[in-house]
């Protein structure tokens, strides 16, 4: 039965309740859409994702099926229960005006950003600046070389593609669907994603 | 103990007892602060006894934070090759803003951070710049431990336990600062490798040995959370080892710098943190 099923526009926030046990299926309608992720306990949100427990729990920088997404205290929070990408980055971080300016330049000031997204839809649910910590990015293809280099190059998603992520306890999840347009993350053009919330 | 105390019983005699362990314990805990830090016997070279702001040896296990001047030099040095020095940074003046860890890797296109990279906030400026990493063996993705994980490798990550978690350990400093366990965000940590192979995977590469040392210069005025306990990926049975940290006063990075200049990225970033600070009336 779907509890949600709803198209987040492009550059859009979204945020929903997934209670334990609930599957969000995040579909990638357009293709190479990054979708800027964070997962909060809903009833406690100082427990919130933690990119780097969550790596910990696992053998890889990457996620994909089988990931535990962990909270600060190695909690289990939601669970990638099916993937048809095959790997997606949590060490990028969500793009900002203010990193912007640094990575393009100040011309880039003006420009939307996950942040603002984050900082907005956040709010609506008590949330602030303190709450934002480094974030998954769904969709987003950020290698890191042998020699340390890390960036985010064109994706290796597809129009259509899907994955699901069981809630292991009631959770607060809130979407920034990225508005960049100065790298690749979302082929330079923001498109739309589904999601769609069943038991 | 000490051998001055005529029992505890009385006030006179707790007084006694109290004002004795000075005079008992010199000389006898290596892990302590040095207070005036102008005491502290071996300055870096070329630093004046005089600018020597802090001065402590951090016990494995051990937490300190430093609030320190823009242009102060930190040196955490490594003296017994297995200490892990896990760092957060602040701004001083307004702790909202903060080390981001994946700006910092992101901006500078870098995972593994060394002499010449820049810690940055999550408001596009400079908290700090790396100025000296005779290590080699840092870490930014892999953050701090847990209680959780802890217990479950150790048995025990309490605070005051024999393993202690770093983020326990943060939790106090940030106490210190009127923050807390929402303001600790993924850290760095120092001293103890971690490589990422071709697949994604982590390979943890230890400590460079004893003697190694990283220095940051603060680029704003900081405060720096400084946890000392094993890495989160360290597969031995629990090593912590002390940890020295020294202060000293400095410059900023100035324009006329090499470092101002070295990226287009971090050029940007010194000059968004100046034009800040110079509206602060701070620079």
């Amino acid at each position: 039965m779907s509890l949600i099923d709803t198209v987040v526009p492009a550059r859009a926030p979204w945020s929903a309740v997934v209670r334990a046990g609930e599957v969000l299926t995040i579909t990638d309608l357009g293709g190479n859409q990054a979708v800027d992720f964070l997962v909060f306990d809903a009833a406690d949100p100082s427990l919130r994702y933690s990119a780097p427990d969550t790596i910990q729990g696992q053998d890889s920088v990457f996620l994909t099926t089988g990931s535990i997404l962990r909270d600060c205290e190695y909690g289990p929070l939601m669970t990638v229960v099916a993937d048809e990408v095959g790997r997606h980055d949590t060490l990028g971080g969500a793009c900002s005006k203010e990193s912007n300016t640094l990575r393009y330049g100040q011309h880039t000031w003006a420009q939307h950003a996950c942040v603002e997204n984050f900082l907005a839809e956040g709010g609506r649910h008590g949330l602030g600046k303190r709450d934002l910590v480094s974030n998954i990015n769904w969709y987003m293809n950020v290698p890191v070389d042998p020699d340390g280099a890390l960036g985010i190059v064109d994706g290796i998603s597809a129009p259509g593609l899907s994955l699901a992520l069981r809630a292991e306890r009631d959770v607060l999840v809130v979407v920034s669907n990225c508005p960049q347009i100065n790298n690749p993350c979302n082929g330079f053009d923001p498109t739309p994603v589904r999601m769609v919330v069943t038991r | 103990m000490t051998t001055t105390s005529t029992g505890t019983g009385t006030t006179a005699g707790a007084r006694a007892h109290a004002r004795a362990q000075e005079a008992d314990a010199r000389g006898a805990t290596a892990t302590l602060p040095t207070r005036p830090a102008s005491a502290w016997p071996a300055p870096p070279e070329g630093v004046d006894p005089a600018a020597m702001v802090h001065a402590e040896v951090v016990a494995g296990g051990g937490y300190t934070h430093l609030a320190v001047a823009r242009g102060t030099h930190v040196r955490l040095t490594d003296l017994a090759g297995d200490a892990c020095a896990h760092v957060l940074a602040y701004r001083l003046d307004r702790p909202w803003e903060r080390l981001n860890v994946a700006d910092t890797v992101k901006v500078q296109w870098q995972v593994y951070l060394t002499a010449g990279h820049l810690l940055l906030s999550d408001q596009g400026r400079v908290l700090a710049s790396i100025v000296g990493d005779t290590s080699g063996r840092q870490d930014a993705l892999y953050g701090t431990t847990t209680r959780a994980r802890n217990e479950e490798r150790y048995g025990d990550g309490a605070a005051q336990g024999e393993s202690p978690a770093g983020r326990e350990l943060f939790a106090l400093a940030a106490a210190k600062h009127d923050l807390a366990r929402r303001d600790l965000p993924p850290s760095l940590s120092f001293f103890q490798g971690v490589r990422i192979d071709d697949e994604g995977r982590p390979v943890f590469e230890g400590s460079a040995g004893a003697g190694a040392a990283i220095t940051l210069r603060a680029e704003v005025p900081l405060l720096l959370l400084v946890a000392n306990t094993a890495h989160p990926l360290d597969p031995r049975p629990f090593t912590s080892t002390p940890l020295e940290v020294l202060a000293w006063r400095g410059e900023p990075t100035a324009e006329t710098d090499e470092l101002w200049d070295a990226t287009p990225e971090g050029r940007r970033a010194f000059v968004n943190t100046v034009t800040d600070l110079a509206a602060r009336g701070i620079a």
